[in-house]
Protein backbone atom coordinates (compact mmCIF):
# COMPACT_ATOMS: atom_id res chain seq x y z
CA UNK A 1 0.00 0.00 0.00
CA UNK A 2 1.24 3.53 -0.98
CA UNK A 3 1.68 5.77 1.81
CA UNK A 4 1.04 9.31 2.13
CA UNK A 5 4.26 11.65 1.62
CA UNK A 6 5.42 12.68 4.72
CA UNK A 7 5.36 16.57 3.36
CA UNK A 8 1.89 16.25 2.47
CA UNK A 9 0.76 14.36 5.87
CA UNK A 10 0.24 18.39 7.59
CA UNK A 11 -2.06 18.94 4.54
CA UNK A 12 -4.05 16.10 4.91
CA UNK A 13 -4.62 16.97 8.72
CA UNK A 14 -5.27 19.89 7.84
CA UNK A 15 -7.89 18.88 5.14
CA UNK A 16 -8.99 16.36 7.72
CA UNK A 17 -9.52 18.79 10.49
CA UNK A 18 -11.47 21.36 8.27
CA UNK A 19 -13.38 18.58 6.95
CA UNK A 20 -14.39 18.06 10.47
CA UNK A 21 -15.48 21.44 11.55
CA UNK A 22 -17.75 21.92 8.72
CA UNK A 23 -19.39 18.44 9.00
CA UNK A 24 -19.76 20.04 13.12
CA UNK A 25 -21.36 23.06 11.54
CA UNK A 26 -23.94 20.95 9.29
CA UNK A 27 -24.94 19.43 12.50
CA UNK A 28 -25.56 22.24 14.76
CA UNK A 29 -27.93 23.85 11.70
CA UNK A 30 -29.23 20.60 10.94
CA UNK A 31 -30.45 19.66 14.47
CA UNK A 32 -30.59 23.72 15.49
CA UNK A 33 -28.25 22.19 18.45
CA UNK A 34 -25.39 24.85 19.79
CA UNK A 35 -23.26 22.22 21.09
CA UNK A 36 -24.28 23.43 24.49
CA UNK A 37 -21.95 20.52 26.25
CA UNK A 38 -19.13 22.33 25.09
CA UNK A 39 -19.78 25.56 26.02
CA UNK A 40 -21.12 24.36 29.70
CA UNK A 41 -17.60 23.05 30.01
CA UNK A 42 -15.63 25.97 28.35
CA UNK A 43 -17.90 28.56 30.42
CA UNK A 44 -18.11 26.66 33.36
CA UNK A 45 -14.02 26.55 33.58
CA UNK A 46 -12.99 30.20 32.30
CA UNK A 47 -15.88 32.02 34.52
CA UNK A 48 -14.45 31.82 37.60
CA UNK A 49 -11.32 33.12 36.68
CA UNK A 50 -13.76 36.44 34.81
CA UNK A 51 -14.72 37.15 38.21
CA UNK A 52 -11.52 37.25 39.64
CA UNK A 53 -10.18 39.33 37.04
CA UNK A 54 -13.40 41.66 36.61
CA UNK A 55 -12.98 42.37 40.21
CA UNK A 56 -9.73 43.13 40.34
CA UNK A 57 -8.96 45.08 37.43
CA UNK A 58 -12.10 47.25 38.37
CA UNK A 59 -9.77 47.47 41.78
CA UNK A 60 -6.36 48.27 40.11
CA UNK A 61 -8.51 50.71 37.51
CA UNK A 62 -10.22 52.47 40.88
CA UNK A 63 -6.68 52.58 42.24
CA UNK A 64 -5.10 53.94 39.10
CA UNK A 65 -7.77 56.95 38.60
CA UNK A 66 -7.64 58.16 42.11
CA UNK A 67 -4.57 57.27 43.26
CA UNK A 68 -1.22 56.91 40.73
CA UNK A 69 -3.11 59.92 38.69
CA UNK A 70 -2.24 61.99 41.10
CA UNK A 71 0.56 61.23 42.91
CA UNK A 72 2.36 64.34 41.19
CA UNK A 73 0.12 66.55 43.22
CA UNK A 74 1.62 65.72 46.68
CA UNK A 75 5.69 65.85 47.15
CA UNK A 76 5.97 69.63 49.05
CA UNK A 77 6.61 67.39 52.43
CA UNK A 78 7.54 64.27 52.58
CA UNK A 79 5.43 63.35 55.71
CA UNK A 80 2.35 65.20 54.22
CA UNK A 81 2.48 63.18 50.94
CA UNK A 82 2.46 60.06 53.29
CA UNK A 83 -0.67 60.86 55.04
CA UNK A 84 -1.92 62.11 51.55
CA UNK A 85 -1.04 59.07 49.89
CA UNK A 86 -2.95 57.11 52.64
CA UNK A 87 -5.98 59.20 52.94
CA UNK A 88 -6.22 59.07 48.48
CA UNK A 89 -5.95 55.59 48.47
CA UNK A 90 -9.14 55.30 51.07
CA UNK A 91 -10.68 58.35 48.90
CA UNK A 92 -10.32 56.08 46.21
CA UNK A 93 -11.59 52.99 47.72
CA UNK A 94 -14.48 55.20 48.75
CA UNK A 95 -15.23 56.82 45.37
CA UNK A 96 -15.06 53.46 44.23
CA UNK A 97 -17.60 52.16 46.63
CA UNK A 98 -19.75 55.08 46.05
CA UNK A 99 -19.83 54.95 42.62
CA UNK A 100 -20.86 51.21 42.67
CA UNK A 101 -23.13 52.45 45.45
CA UNK A 102 -24.90 54.76 43.27
CA UNK A 103 -25.01 52.57 40.40
CA UNK A 104 -26.91 49.64 42.72
CA UNK A 105 -29.25 52.60 44.63
CA UNK A 106 -30.19 53.07 40.70
CA UNK A 107 -30.83 50.13 40.23
CA UNK A 108 -32.70 49.55 43.62
CA UNK A 109 -34.94 52.69 43.02
CA UNK A 110 -36.15 51.44 39.51
CA UNK A 111 -36.74 48.06 41.26
CA UNK A 112 -38.88 49.57 44.02
CA UNK A 113 -40.81 51.61 41.71
CA UNK A 114 -41.53 48.23 39.61
CA UNK A 115 -42.62 46.03 42.52
CA UNK A 116 -44.83 44.21 40.55
CA UNK A 117 -42.74 42.91 38.30
CA UNK A 118 -39.98 40.29 39.63
CA UNK A 119 -36.42 40.73 38.76
CA UNK A 120 -33.04 40.37 40.15
CA UNK A 121 -29.67 42.61 39.90
CA UNK A 122 -26.65 41.07 38.26
CA UNK A 123 -23.33 41.86 37.54
CA UNK A 124 -21.56 41.93 34.05
CA UNK A 125 -18.17 39.47 34.15
CA UNK A 126 -17.83 38.89 30.32
CA UNK A 127 -18.35 40.22 26.97
CA UNK A 128 -18.15 37.73 23.34
CA UNK A 129 -14.55 36.34 23.03
CA UNK A 130 -14.75 37.66 19.57
CA UNK A 131 -16.40 40.12 17.12
CA UNK A 132 -18.72 37.71 15.75
CA UNK A 133 -21.51 37.85 18.06
CA UNK A 134 -22.38 40.81 21.06
CA UNK A 135 -23.13 38.60 24.27
CA UNK A 136 -22.17 39.40 27.89
CA UNK A 137 -21.92 36.96 30.95
CA UNK A 138 -23.75 37.63 33.78
CA UNK A 139 -22.29 36.46 37.32
CA UNK A 140 -26.00 34.73 37.90
CA UNK A 141 -27.33 31.76 36.15
CA UNK A 142 -29.65 29.06 37.08
CA UNK A 143 -29.42 28.85 40.73
CA UNK A 144 -30.64 32.36 40.95
CA UNK A 145 -33.72 31.56 38.83
CA UNK A 146 -32.47 33.27 35.95
CA UNK A 147 -33.89 30.91 32.41
CA UNK A 148 -33.38 31.16 29.01
CA UNK A 149 -35.09 33.92 27.19
CA UNK A 150 -35.75 36.01 30.14
CA UNK A 151 -35.52 39.85 29.19
CA UNK A 152 -32.19 42.42 31.04
CA UNK A 153 -32.78 45.57 31.23
CA UNK A 154 -30.64 48.60 33.34
CA UNK A 155 -33.17 51.49 34.26
CA UNK A 156 -31.80 53.43 31.18
CA UNK A 157 -33.57 50.79 28.86
CA UNK A 158 -33.75 47.15 27.53
CA UNK A 159 -30.54 45.67 27.41
CA UNK A 160 -31.29 42.28 25.65
CA UNK A 161 -32.13 38.65 26.46
CA UNK A 162 -30.77 35.48 28.18
CA UNK A 163 -29.88 33.05 25.18
CA UNK A 164 -28.06 30.61 27.94
CA UNK A 165 -27.89 29.93 31.17
CA UNK A 166 -25.37 27.94 33.05
CA UNK A 167 -25.43 27.47 37.22
CA UNK A 168 -23.69 29.99 38.27
CA UNK A 169 -23.33 32.50 34.89
CA UNK A 170 -25.68 33.77 32.17
CA UNK A 171 -24.88 34.72 28.58
CA UNK A 172 -27.02 37.71 27.54
CA UNK A 173 -27.40 38.52 23.59
CA UNK A 174 -27.11 41.93 23.67
CA UNK A 175 -29.93 44.26 21.45
CA UNK A 176 -27.40 45.64 19.09
CA UNK A 177 -26.01 41.67 17.72
CA UNK A 178 -27.73 41.19 14.24
CA UNK A 179 -29.54 38.48 15.59
CA UNK A 180 -31.49 40.10 18.37
CA UNK A 181 -35.04 42.30 18.39
CA UNK A 182 -37.35 43.63 20.65
CA UNK A 183 -40.65 44.72 19.75
CA UNK A 184 -40.79 48.27 20.19
CA UNK A 185 -43.15 51.54 19.03
CA UNK A 186 -42.34 55.32 18.53
CA UNK A 187 -43.52 56.90 21.56
CA UNK A 188 -45.10 59.90 19.75
CA UNK A 189 -46.71 58.65 16.64
CA UNK A 190 -47.23 54.51 18.15
CA UNK A 191 -45.71 53.44 14.91
CA UNK A 192 -45.40 49.94 16.38
CA UNK A 193 -42.00 47.71 14.42
CA UNK A 194 -39.65 45.18 15.84
CA UNK A 195 -36.24 46.97 16.66
CA UNK A 196 -33.25 44.95 16.25
CA UNK A 197 -28.93 45.23 16.04
CA UNK A 198 -26.50 45.05 13.04
CA UNK A 199 -23.88 44.50 14.74
CA UNK A 200 -23.29 47.93 14.93
CA UNK A 201 -23.85 50.76 17.71
CA UNK A 202 -26.93 51.51 16.63
CA UNK A 203 -30.08 49.32 16.27
CA UNK A 204 -32.30 49.51 13.38
CA UNK A 205 -35.95 49.86 12.43
CA UNK A 206 -37.08 48.39 9.46
CA UNK A 207 -40.52 48.08 8.97
CA UNK A 208 -41.62 51.61 8.88
CA UNK A 209 -43.56 52.73 5.38
CA UNK A 210 -42.30 56.01 3.53
CA UNK A 211 -46.14 57.34 4.09
CA UNK A 212 -45.57 57.28 8.34
CA UNK A 213 -44.12 60.47 9.77
CA UNK A 214 -40.86 59.46 12.11
CA UNK A 215 -39.36 62.50 13.85
CA UNK A 216 -35.78 62.90 14.52
CA UNK A 217 -34.80 62.20 18.57
CA UNK A 218 -38.41 60.70 18.90
CA UNK A 219 -38.45 58.21 21.55
CA UNK A 220 -38.58 54.71 21.10
CA UNK A 221 -40.15 52.39 23.75
CA UNK A 222 -41.50 48.86 24.00
CA UNK A 223 -44.50 47.35 22.86
CA UNK A 224 -44.70 44.57 24.87
CA UNK A 225 -45.13 42.62 21.59
CA UNK A 226 -42.57 40.30 21.73
CA UNK A 227 -44.21 38.59 25.56
CA UNK A 228 -40.67 38.99 26.90
CA UNK A 229 -40.62 43.12 27.71
CA UNK A 230 -43.25 44.80 29.38
CA UNK A 231 -45.06 48.01 27.75
CA UNK A 232 -43.31 51.29 28.06
CA UNK A 233 -39.56 50.64 28.59
CA UNK A 234 -36.94 52.79 26.68
CA UNK A 235 -35.26 51.37 23.52
CA UNK A 236 -33.90 54.39 22.20
CA UNK A 237 -34.04 57.63 20.46
CA UNK A 238 -33.96 57.75 16.56
CA UNK A 239 -31.02 59.35 15.52
CA UNK A 240 -31.08 58.74 11.88
CA UNK A 241 -34.10 58.40 9.51
CA UNK A 242 -33.69 57.90 5.46
CA UNK A 243 -36.37 56.72 2.57
CA UNK A 244 -36.01 53.32 1.57
CA UNK A 245 -38.03 50.71 -0.48
CA UNK A 246 -41.21 50.29 0.60
CA UNK A 247 -39.61 51.31 4.06
CA UNK A 248 -37.91 53.80 6.06
CA UNK A 249 -34.58 53.34 7.43
CA UNK A 250 -34.61 54.50 10.96
CA UNK A 251 -31.13 54.07 13.11
CA UNK A 252 -32.46 54.43 16.73
CA UNK A 253 -29.42 55.03 19.64
CA UNK A 254 -30.03 52.62 22.26
CA UNK A 255 -31.37 54.14 25.44
CA UNK A 256 -29.42 51.66 27.43
CA UNK A 257 -25.59 52.42 27.34
CA UNK A 258 -24.65 48.96 25.83
CA UNK A 259 -20.74 49.55 25.28
CA UNK A 260 -20.69 49.99 29.09
CA UNK A 261 -22.44 47.76 31.41
CA UNK A 262 -21.74 46.66 34.98
CA UNK A 263 -24.61 45.98 36.60
CA UNK A 264 -28.54 44.87 34.83
CA UNK A 265 -31.27 43.88 36.09
CA UNK A 266 -33.10 40.43 34.67
CA UNK A 267 -36.74 40.03 34.35
CA UNK A 268 -37.13 37.00 36.21
CA UNK A 269 -40.48 35.39 34.42
CA UNK A 270 -41.29 33.99 31.10
CA UNK A 271 -44.94 35.24 31.29
CA UNK A 272 -45.32 38.12 29.07
CA UNK A 273 -45.16 41.44 32.18
CA UNK A 274 -47.19 44.76 33.03
CA UNK A 275 -45.12 47.85 33.81
CA UNK A 276 -46.87 50.66 35.95
CA UNK A 277 -46.47 53.61 33.25
CA UNK A 278 -46.46 57.23 34.43
CA UNK A 279 -47.91 58.46 30.85
CA UNK A 280 -51.51 57.07 30.19
CA UNK A 281 -50.60 54.48 27.42
CA UNK A 282 -52.13 54.99 23.63
CA UNK A 283 -51.50 52.09 21.72
CA UNK A 284 -54.25 49.10 21.98
CA UNK A 285 -51.93 46.01 20.43
CA UNK A 286 -54.22 44.69 17.57
CA UNK A 287 -52.12 42.43 15.69
CA UNK A 288 -50.76 38.99 17.02
CA UNK A 289 -47.99 39.01 19.05
CA UNK A 290 -44.99 38.57 17.46
CA UNK A 291 -41.68 36.96 18.95
CA UNK A 292 -38.26 38.24 19.10
CA UNK A 293 -36.02 39.57 15.97
CA UNK A 294 -38.83 38.26 13.81
CA UNK A 295 -39.67 41.33 11.54
CA UNK A 296 -42.73 42.12 11.16
CA UNK A 297 -44.42 45.09 9.06
CA UNK A 298 -45.24 48.22 11.26
CA UNK A 299 -48.74 48.86 12.76
CA UNK A 300 -49.97 51.95 12.99
CA UNK A 301 -52.09 52.92 15.60
CA UNK B 1 17.83 30.14 11.18
CA UNK B 2 18.66 26.50 12.73
CA UNK B 3 17.80 24.01 9.81
CA UNK B 4 17.01 20.91 10.09
CA UNK B 5 15.91 17.63 8.65
CA UNK B 6 14.05 14.99 10.33
CA UNK B 7 14.03 11.28 9.68
CA UNK B 8 10.89 10.90 8.58
CA UNK B 9 11.48 13.30 5.59
CA UNK B 10 9.53 16.66 6.27
CA UNK B 11 11.24 19.37 6.85
CA UNK B 12 11.01 21.10 10.60
CA UNK B 13 12.73 24.09 11.46
CA UNK B 14 11.65 24.44 15.01
CA UNK B 15 14.32 27.17 15.97
CA UNK B 16 12.06 28.01 19.08
CA UNK B 17 10.97 25.66 21.71
CA UNK B 18 8.84 27.53 24.89
CA UNK B 19 8.57 26.74 28.58
CA UNK B 20 6.52 24.08 30.14
CA UNK B 21 2.80 24.95 30.30
CA UNK B 22 3.73 28.52 28.00
CA UNK B 23 1.81 27.48 24.96
CA UNK B 24 -1.07 26.83 27.24
CA UNK B 25 -0.86 30.04 29.54
CA UNK B 26 -0.37 32.06 26.98
CA UNK B 27 -3.45 30.85 25.28
CA UNK B 28 -5.61 30.62 28.01
CA UNK B 29 -4.72 34.09 29.02
CA UNK B 30 -5.16 35.62 25.64
CA UNK B 31 -8.86 34.18 25.67
CA UNK B 32 -9.70 35.28 29.35
CA UNK B 33 -8.57 38.89 28.43
CA UNK B 34 -10.71 38.87 25.23
CA UNK B 35 -13.79 38.20 26.88
CA UNK B 36 -13.36 40.12 30.03
CA UNK B 37 -11.07 43.61 28.85
CA UNK B 38 -13.67 45.22 27.17
CA UNK B 39 -16.05 45.33 29.67
CA UNK B 40 -14.01 47.97 30.92
CA UNK B 41 -12.22 49.41 27.74
CA UNK B 42 -15.08 48.54 24.82
CA UNK B 43 -12.43 49.94 21.94
CA UNK B 44 -10.34 47.08 23.07
CA UNK B 45 -13.20 44.83 21.22
CA UNK B 46 -11.18 45.70 18.22
CA UNK B 47 -8.17 43.09 19.49
CA UNK B 48 -8.07 39.49 18.49
CA UNK B 49 -5.83 38.34 20.71
CA UNK B 50 -6.55 34.83 20.31
CA UNK B 51 -5.62 35.15 16.90
CA UNK B 52 -2.01 36.73 17.56
CA UNK B 53 -1.49 34.35 20.19
CA UNK B 54 -2.29 31.75 17.03
CA UNK B 55 -0.32 33.53 14.27
CA UNK B 56 2.58 34.13 17.17
CA UNK B 57 2.86 30.62 18.08
CA UNK B 58 2.68 29.19 14.04
CA UNK B 59 5.27 31.48 13.46
CA UNK B 60 7.51 30.58 16.00
CA UNK B 61 6.67 27.04 16.21
CA UNK B 62 7.12 26.54 12.88
CA UNK B 63 5.51 23.05 12.50
CA UNK B 64 2.34 23.18 10.23
CA UNK B 65 0.45 20.22 11.93
CA UNK B 66 0.99 21.39 15.47
CA UNK B 67 0.24 24.92 14.20
CA UNK B 68 -3.03 24.50 12.59
CA UNK B 69 -3.84 21.88 15.30
CA UNK B 70 -3.69 24.86 18.02
CA UNK B 71 -5.42 27.16 15.63
CA UNK B 72 -8.53 24.77 16.19
CA UNK B 73 -8.01 24.34 19.58
CA UNK B 74 -7.68 28.58 20.11
CA UNK B 75 -10.34 28.71 17.74
CA UNK B 76 -12.86 26.06 19.28
CA UNK B 77 -12.61 27.68 22.57
CA UNK B 78 -13.15 31.23 21.12
CA UNK B 79 -16.58 29.74 19.71
CA UNK B 80 -17.25 28.24 22.49
CA UNK B 81 -17.15 31.74 24.70
CA UNK B 82 -18.73 33.72 21.77
CA UNK B 83 -22.38 32.13 23.15
CA UNK B 84 -25.00 30.68 20.93
CA UNK B 85 -25.38 32.91 17.97
CA UNK B 86 -21.76 31.98 17.24
CA UNK B 87 -21.64 28.12 15.69
CA UNK B 88 -18.73 25.96 16.79
CA UNK B 89 -16.63 25.88 14.11
CA UNK B 90 -16.58 29.30 12.56
CA UNK B 91 -13.50 30.77 14.41
CA UNK B 92 -12.31 27.06 14.66
CA UNK B 93 -12.03 26.97 10.35
CA UNK B 94 -11.02 30.45 10.50
CA UNK B 95 -8.18 30.33 13.17
CA UNK B 96 -6.97 26.50 11.93
CA UNK B 97 -5.76 27.28 8.45
CA UNK B 98 -4.49 30.71 9.84
CA UNK B 99 -2.01 28.61 12.06
CA UNK B 100 -1.38 26.26 9.57
CA UNK B 101 -0.60 28.84 7.19
CA UNK B 102 1.43 31.35 10.02
CA UNK B 103 3.30 27.92 10.33
CA UNK B 104 4.33 27.43 6.86
CA UNK B 105 5.59 30.84 6.42
CA UNK B 106 6.78 30.76 9.32
CA UNK B 107 9.24 27.86 7.99
CA UNK B 108 10.07 29.65 4.99
CA UNK B 109 10.65 33.14 5.72
CA UNK B 110 12.55 35.34 8.34
CA UNK B 111 9.69 36.05 11.03
CA UNK B 112 11.58 38.04 13.62
CA UNK B 113 12.39 41.22 12.43
CA UNK B 114 9.30 43.72 13.74
CA UNK B 115 8.08 44.78 10.29
CA UNK B 116 7.49 41.23 9.34
CA UNK B 117 5.80 40.70 11.80
CA UNK B 118 3.86 43.70 11.38
CA UNK B 119 3.05 42.96 7.63
CA UNK B 120 2.48 39.61 8.48
CA UNK B 121 -0.31 40.07 11.18
CA UNK B 122 -1.85 42.70 9.27
CA UNK B 123 -2.48 40.12 6.28
CA UNK B 124 -3.56 37.06 8.51
CA UNK B 125 -6.08 39.71 9.96
CA UNK B 126 -7.80 40.47 6.58
CA UNK B 127 -7.30 36.63 5.88
CA UNK B 128 -9.05 35.79 8.79
CA UNK B 129 -11.84 37.92 8.41
CA UNK B 130 -12.09 36.59 4.54
CA UNK B 131 -12.33 32.84 5.94
CA UNK B 132 -15.17 34.33 8.69
CA UNK B 133 -16.96 35.81 6.09
CA UNK B 134 -16.65 32.99 3.67
CA UNK B 135 -18.01 30.88 6.43
CA UNK B 136 -20.63 32.65 7.16
CA UNK B 137 -22.27 33.01 3.46
CA UNK B 138 -21.51 29.97 2.02
CA UNK B 139 -22.04 27.21 4.79
CA UNK B 140 -24.27 29.32 7.04
CA UNK B 141 -25.83 31.00 4.47
CA UNK B 142 -25.86 34.40 6.43
CA UNK B 143 -25.80 37.94 4.90
CA UNK B 144 -21.94 39.27 5.83
CA UNK B 145 -19.75 42.54 3.98
CA UNK B 146 -16.60 41.62 2.36
CA UNK B 147 -14.98 44.90 3.33
CA UNK B 148 -15.42 47.88 5.50
CA UNK B 149 -13.22 50.51 6.60
CA UNK B 150 -13.38 49.17 9.90
CA UNK B 151 -11.77 46.12 8.65
CA UNK B 152 -8.31 47.85 7.72
CA UNK B 153 -8.63 49.95 10.65
CA UNK B 154 -8.41 46.57 13.34
CA UNK B 155 -5.75 44.88 11.10
CA UNK B 156 -3.72 48.06 11.46
CA UNK B 157 -4.46 48.15 15.18
CA UNK B 158 -3.83 44.29 15.49
CA UNK B 159 -0.66 44.54 13.51
CA UNK B 160 0.69 47.17 15.62
CA UNK B 161 -0.45 45.52 19.04
CA UNK B 162 1.25 42.00 17.52
CA UNK B 163 4.65 44.01 17.37
CA UNK B 164 4.67 44.60 20.97
CA UNK B 165 3.00 41.44 22.25
CA UNK B 166 5.40 38.83 20.34
CA UNK B 167 8.38 41.07 22.29
CA UNK B 168 6.36 40.17 25.15
CA UNK B 169 5.71 36.21 24.27
CA UNK B 170 9.23 36.36 22.71
CA UNK B 171 10.52 36.09 26.81
CA UNK B 172 8.47 32.47 26.80
CA UNK B 173 11.04 30.75 24.73
CA UNK B 174 13.96 28.68 26.21
CA UNK B 175 17.56 30.24 25.71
Amino acid sequence: MVGIPSRHKSLVLLAGVIVLQVLMLAVQIKRNSEGRLIRVWTVGAVSPFERAGSNSFGWIRNTWRHYFALQNTTRENEEIRRENDVLKLQISQLQGKAAEADRLAALLNFRQSHAEVPMIAARVIGVSAGTASRTIQLDRGERDGIRKNMGVITPDGVVGKVVETYPNAALVLLLTDKESGVGAMLADSRIQSPVGGQGEPLLIMKYVPNDDTVNFGERVITSGMDRIFPRDLPVGTVAEIKAGNPFKQIRIKPAANLERLEEVLVLLSLRPLEMKSEEPTQAKPSAPSAPVATPQPAVRR
Amino acid sequence: MNDAFDIRGESHIEVHKFRTGAIIIATLLALLIQSSFPIHFAKAAVLDLPLLVTIYFGLSRRNPSTGLLLGMFIGLLQDSLSGPTVPLGLYGIAKTIIGYLASSIGARLDTEHPAARFALTFAFFITHQGLIVITRRILLVQPEPWFNMHLIVAALVNALVAVFLFLLLDRLRKN
